[in-house]
């Protein structure tokens, strides 16, 4: 489904067929998160939900103070999290810049992904030329996954149309690379706008659906991603299709990541426990999940001095 | 990735279960006169846990007795501010110990330890301490400007919520200034007792909280009692019955909390991941041991194949077993005489031509427990659609037009609860007019709080627990 939704009657009917998904019940959906939260994760089950939240991690640095030395550092701790246990897997991807992306490449080689926001990130106030623009320049230095970002003040406006086409026109220009679509469901603000946004995405092409971009308030939040991970199965039992889903900024804990993997479980299924199906975008979380990590293996709680800083 | 949770069981340790208990009976634990005593068993186990002693009417005399000379001596001579910090105590003093009541619950009832934690205790505390707010406030309430208790109030509960239902009856009962007699039920008694180890601790005044354990013959007795004053039961509408015909002619006052047979009503334009959810937890809960339970689905031909195919899908995730594992989602079938009717009646959906799914789940080898179960293809003569099962048993339905569901919803003697799922207002509360029931939830089911009366209409009982209407259960009638 890669045709865009031209002229009037296009539009039209986008609009009226995401306007009758079903409507998502905030309590209800606030409730199912809570009870997904009580989960009690233990012993055996915790190591590898912990192993795999760490091959799920899209280590990310999105600063306008980044700099080749931050990023290769960073690039680094992708490969090996702990450099002092090779048993702990690789980061899923490295998340940067486009500008960035190159540098990244360099140091870790085929050995783990290089993801760049693109499209005027994290606004995505410039013309659809500028985007695209941004988004070959990522390719080229050799990113494999772009993040780009949604019209928000289109969607707000209800111009589905345009945010759908912009996506497949971003989509055409990836070249392969994968495409996760920013929803920036804080500034959605409500649920049905998130499943509205997310069946959209997909529609338009998107390997990935993700949360937001870090820097708007509030980011990533359980009940967001339950309303995401719903949108991704319902697509698969209607396609056939599973698309991923990346719920990014404001997931910090161990804890709070294995919650994340327990509502994957119970919502799109085990399937979807797969760095090729959901990630999370993070910093500070590696180094946590690689303390927890730590504290199962030797049986004590290690301290932020025994974790690499970046 | 198969994501295997592993055992994460609460700890037992966190509760002394005595091997012998006696009765409750002015302020202390006292022996049966005729010394007969009872086993209580954990569902889940088959273990027995304690003795428990079972009251003969001698007993339930004392017990009354030490009741009405509290009544007199005390609880009526206290000034609704003292009474209220009595209850602020026990509030605190059940909040304070709730994981130890929680694990206790699990143990005698077989409920799982998640809901026992995460709803159960939570809500007694906060009935305790609702109703302590409403003590010193009673010429407030829109009763009367001098609102009287009756008296002694004699309280008989069920084994679904043990320690919930005392709560019920007790925090208001004492709010109002009435001393109680209460009767667990036979199968649950150890929460029962615990409290009135809070009630001494709580330094309540000997006699004005009164248990005794023992079974229907031990209720009878309380509830014939001549100088009992009011009579509160919740159970099975077959004995509601019985203790009317008991009453009839008494000058005592009853509440009656009976049976159901809800609708929990889908409409097309449902949230539908919500709904999902509300319809597991309507009728699943609790393993279906929850009289307002959602046990008749009816939802609109026109999304019922897909709402049926999320529900099974749903249902694949529940997680049956050990009830104080953490993770539990459905927990033992409370006795074994509840395993065999609900068993009858799943056999007669059988009989009677309804399609049987049931979810594809290990049962433990000890102890009872019925697997998540859904019939379709119901209609309205079928025993599953008209009989109270009390199990996890739910009977799905269709209708065509908002008219059809409000008269199939309504078509049964019960009248307890109903759901009604649609995100359009405007037909919600069209159809909430309409149903006769007590409680009627949207978009939500199983909620409950003590600030929301609770109670039914039709052979589902009367009178409302909960609330301030809650407190009009306890305080006389003015005659004007």
């Amino acid at each position: 489904m890669t045709t865009t939704w031209d002229g009037r009657t296009g539009a039209t009917a986008l609009r009226q067929f995401l306007h009758a998904l079903p409507g998502v019940d905030e309590v209800g959906a606030h409730g199912r998160a809570a009870m997904l939260s009580s989960r009690s994760i233990k012993a055996d089950a915790k190591r590898r939900a912990i192993d795999l939240a760490i091959s799920m991690v899209d280590l990310t640095t999105l600063e306008g103070a980044d700099t080749p030395g931050k990023v290769r550092a960073l690039s680094n701790k992708a490969l090996r999290p702990d450099p002092l246990d090779i048993s702990v897997p690789s980061a899923a991807c490295v998340c940067v810049y486009s500008d960035m992306a190159g540098i990244a490449r360099e140091v870790v080689g085929d050995a783990v992904h290089v993801a760049a926001v693109a499209t005027a990130f994290p606004s995505g106030r410039a013309a659809l030329a500028v985007k695209q623009a941004d988004t070959q320049d990522a390719v080229q230095r050799g990113a494999d996954e772009i993040d780009m970002v949604i019209d928000r003040g289109a969607f707000l406006a209800g111009d589905y149309a345009k945010v759908f086409n912009e996506i497949v026109d971003i989509k055409q220009v990836c070249a392969g690379a994968h495409l996760k679509v920013i929803l920036e469901t804080g500034e959605l603000a409500t649920y049905d706008n998130v499943r509205r946004a997310s069946w959209l995405a997909m529609m338009a092409g998107a390997d990935f659906i993700k949360t937001s971009t870090g820097k708007i308030a509030p980011a990533a939040t359980l009940p967001v991603t339950l309303v995401m991970l719903e949108a991704v199965r319902d697509w698969y039992l209607a396609t056939g299709v599973r698309i991923g889903v990346k719920p990014a900024g404001g997931i910090r804990t161990a804890k709070d990541a294995i919650r994340y993997l327990v509502m994957v479980n119970e919502t799109a299924g085990p399937e979807w426990l797969t760095p090729d199906l959901f990630r999370f975008g993070a910093s500070g979380l590696l180094n946590d999940l690689l303390m927890q990590r730590q504290r199962m293996s030797t049986g004590h709680y290690s301290g932020p001095d025994y974790v690499t800083i970046d | 990735m198969n994501f295997d949770y592993a055992p994460a069981p609460e700890s037992r340790d966190l509760v002394t279960i005595d091997a012998h208990y006696g009765l409750f009976i002015d302020g202390e634990f006292v022996e049966p006169t005729d010394g007969t005593s009872f086993k209580t068993i954990n569902p889940a186990t088959e273990e027995v846990l304690a003795e428990v002693s079972e009251a003969g009417p001698n007993d339930v005399d004392r017990a009354v007795r030490a009741a009405q000379a509290a009544y007199a001596k005390v609880w009526s001579k206290m000034p609704g501010a003292e009474r209220a910090k009595y209850l602020y105590r026990i509030a605190r003093l059940i909040a304070e110990r709730s994981r130890e009541l929680a694990v206790l619950e699990t143990l005698d009832n077989g409920k799982p330890i998640r809901e026992s934690r995460d709803v159960d205790m939570p809500l007694v505390s906060a009935h305790f301490f609702y109703y302590a707010g409403w003590a010193d406030k009673l010429e407030h309430a829109g009763f009367s400007d001098a609102p009287r208790p009756y008296g002694v109030a004699a309280q008989i509960i069920p084994w679904n919520f043990p320690l919930l239902m005392l709560a019920w009856k007790i925090a208001p009962a004492l709010a109002t200034g009435n001393t109680v007699v209460l009767k667990p039920a036979e199968t649950t008694s150890l929460t029962a007792l615990a409290f009135a180890q809070i009630c001494q601790d709580a330094e309540l005044p000997a006699g004005v909280v009164n248990i005794v354990t023992g079974d229907g013959a031990t209720g009878r007795a309380l509830v014939e009692h001549p100088d009992v004053n009011k009579v509160a039961f919740t159970g099975s509408t077959e004995v509601g019955r019985q203790i009317q015909r008991a009453i009839a002619g008494t000058t005592k006052g009853l509440t009656l909390e009976l049976g159901g047979k809800a609708a929990n009503i889908v409409f097309d334009d449902a949230p539908l991941d919500e709904a999902i959810e509300g319809i597991v937890n309507g009728i699943y809960f609790n393993q279906g041991h929850v009289c307002c339970a959602g046990s008749r689905l009816l939802v609109q031909e026109s999304v019922a194949d897909d709402v049926l195919e999320r529900l099974k899908s749903r249902l694949t995730m529940l997680r049956l077993g050990d009830p104080m594992d953490k993770n539990t989602d459905i927990g033992a079938i409370n006795s074994p005489a509840q395993h065999a009717r609900i068993a009858e009646l799943i056999a007669a959906g059988d009989e009677e031509g309804a399609q049987r799914w049931t979810a594809p789940c290990v049962l433990p080898d000890k102890g009872w427990w019925i697997a998540p179960t859904v019939f379709t293809g119901v209609t309205q003569a079928h025993r599953i659609a008209r009989e109270e099962i009390f199990g996890p048993v739910l009977s799905v339905l269709s209708f065509r037009t908002p008219e059809e569901a409000v008269i199939k919803a309504n078509n049964t003697p019960y009248g307890l609860s109903a759901g009604i799922w649609s995100e359009k207002g405007s037909r919600t509360l069209w159809m909430a007019e309409r149903l006769q029931a007590g409680v009627i939830w949207a978009n939500t089911f199983n909620r409950f709080d003590p600030a929301s009366p609770f109670g039914g209409v039709k052979e589902s009982g009367f009178g409302r627990e909960g609330g301030r209407q809650g407190l009009g259960a306890y305080l006389q009638r003015e005659v004007r």
